[in-house]
């Protein structure tokens, strides 16, 4: 392996996975705090790659353009929350049916399966030309300050009236209900705020890589409990919910970290999505094996002592 | 207060697990009854409780509280009147958030819940006071998480949640059954106190036959999916088990066969 080559990688790796992070934040939304499982984030982070490069392609700012994905992630997570929430049906399938149809939405969006935005501005390459610093550098910058305000906003959302109704939500549905809040209501706005998140990541990435594809989504969800679950296993399950949430853009960085050096070490891009899913399930099988053993050594000790 | 009109329910209509959990159940509470509510399993005590909450559906009849009918309304939205206490301490409150969080989250029933803080600095000092009452010291643990409570804290603390905003009504369904003796009986005493000084009116599911006749100043036994035995006043505290026993013989025809409320006794 070439130690020049990793750490070149590293900065790439770095933005990708602040930008990716944003996407991780959404998923965190529904698996920890709705705890919910909510599969539609495969489709509406393709969603928000679409969209922003339509709207680039047809002269919109690319601020405005984010702004615009994010709302249309949203619907894609109301139209999740509806199926969940008004039709009965569990979240996992009703996330499924959203992410299916969503595809052909997204290709309908870009009327094409690819969008090159090499020719036009984003945000990423109008910074570029301000401060003329190597790419990865200026994804991280803009990066940075979209996941503090992001960070920023969602502290904030969480410790309001509402957000502690969502985060009740997650805790103890009955509870909720039996203290007069309507839980379909806090559900939805949890599987938009998600799909918003997710769709604002997609957009992001796509202007960062200079192009959408509607397959840009696939593997997602996996990726984001892998940052997750990462961060977790790095800074710990506790904390105050700041650190939580930066422990998860952190685990984002380092999942790209981890892809970035399998990579240089000779992994081809094809076997990424198998790593990634053997990841997640080493990641979720160790707590398992651990609570397991400890739990045969406390017998064993009882017996011997 | 409370109107249960000719109230009927069946679960699993049109399956062998078909079961008639009420029939043609009325019942009329005045403002300031405590009701104590007894009956052997499956007699459709808790369904009662879940009828009026808006848990499920009712099949026919009506009920009206307060003047309003809510047969209709949704279980969130007849939450603004009526507070509830569950069997299972678990149920109450909200293990991941604190004390604060979960009082405050209570506070807000009735009210628009909107973009202000969920806990504002200005209720601490109300949420404190509040919590004082309990007398279990929680009032110095504000911001721990409520999981780390135990199973009677929990059930003060539930207690203290359903009746933070004074509701029209208050639904026990046996809220002591999953503490110890002596926890039960703090909680009981707890419950007492609070419904005494808001002058609540209550409904209290029970096993225990002790604590039904203490409690409160009507009693009813259910059995088979309506009410059987409906004492109140003078009469009901000159009660004693051996008494409530023989009724249940007489007005069900069968022997009282239900250890857990014979060995309650």
């Amino acid at each position: 392996m070439n130690l020049s080559s990793l750490l070149a990688a590293i900065p790439g790796a770095i933005s990708q996975g602040i930008l990716w992070g944003v996407m991780a934040l959404g998923v965190y939304t529904t698996y920890r705090i709705l705890n919910t499982s909510d599969l539609t984030v495969d489709g509406s982070f393709a969603t928000g790659g679409c969209v922003v490069a339509v709207c680039l392609v047809n002269g919109i700012d690319p601020i405005l353009s984010l702004v615009i994905a994010l709302i249309a992630g949203m619907l894609a997570g109301a139209i999740t929350g509806f199926l969940h929430t008004k039709c009965e049906i569990p979240a996992i399938l009703a996330g499924i049916l959203t992410q299916l149809g969503l595809y052909s939405i997204n290709l309908r969006i870009m009327g094409r399966s690819n969008t090159p935005l090499l020719k036009v501005d984003t945000m990423f390459s109008k910074a570029q030309d301000m401060i003329s610093l190597p790419s990865q550098y200026v994804g991280i910058m803009i990066g940075a300050v979209i996941v503090v305000v992001i960070v920023g906003l969602m502290y904030w959302f969480y410790g309001t009236e509402i957000g502690s109704a969502i985060r009740a939500t997650g805790n103890n549905e009955r509870m909720v209900r039996s203290l007069n809040v309507n839980t379909q209501m806090t559900k939805m706005l949890g599987f938009m705020i998600a799909n918003g998140l997710v769709a604002l990541s997609g957009a992001l990435v796509a202007q960062s890589q200079g192009y959408a594809d509607v397959k840009q989504g696939t593997g997602a969800i996996v990726i984001g409990l892998a940052s997750i679950i990462i961060g977790e296993v790095v800074c710990g399950k506790k904390g105050h919910f700041m650190y939580r949430l930066s422990s998860i853009v952190l685990g984002s960085i380092l999942y790209r970290v981890i892809v970035a050096l399998v990579l240089q070490m000779g992994l081809s891009t094809d076997d990424l999505k198998l790593l990634t899913a053997f990841l997640v399930a080493i990641a979720l099988t160790i707590p398992v094996m651990i609570e397991k053993r400890n739990q045969r050594n406390r017998y064993k000790a009882s017996i011997d002592g | 207060m409370l109107e249960i009109k000719h109230v009927s329910k069946t679960f699993n209509v049109n399956t062998i697990n078909e079961k008639k959990a009420l029939k043609d159940l009325n019942l009329k509470l005045e403002d300031g009854d405590f009701v104590t509510v007894i009956g052997g399993n499956g007699a459709g005590k808790s369904t009662m409780l879940n009828m009026i909450a808006g848990v499920y559906p009712i099949d026919s009849g009506r009920i009206i509280l307060d003047g309003k009918d809510i047969s209709l309304e949704p279980e969130y939205k007849r939450a603004e009147w009526i507070g509830r206490v569950f069997q299972d301490p678990m149920m109450g409150t909200a293990a991941d958030m604190e004390i604060q969080e979960n009082l405050a989250f209570a506070r807000r029933r009735g009210k628009a819940r909107g973009l202000a803080w969920g806990v504002t600095k200005e209720e601490k000092g109300e949420l404190r006071e509040n919590l004082k009452r309990l007398g279990l010291g929680l009032e110095d643990r504000m911001s721990s998480k409520v999981g780390l409570l135990s199973g009677g804290q929990r059930q003060a603390l539930t207690l203290l949640m359903a009746t933070m905003q004074r509701p029209k009504l208050l639904l026990l369904d046996e809220h002591t059954a999953a503490l110890d003796p002596k926890t039960a009986k703090a909680v009981l005493d707890l419950t007492q106190k609070i419904v005494e000084e808001e002058h609540l009116t209550a409904i209290a599911v029970t096993h225990n036959m002790k604590d039904a006749i203490q409690m409160g100043n009507r009693l009813i036994m259910m059995h088979d999916g309506h009410i059987i035995y409906d004492v109140k006043g003078e009469e009901k505290k000159n009660l004693k088990v051996e008494d409530l026993l023989k009724k249940f013989e007489q007005a069900s025809g069968e022997e009282f066969a239900n250890d857990r409320m014979m060995l309650s006794k």
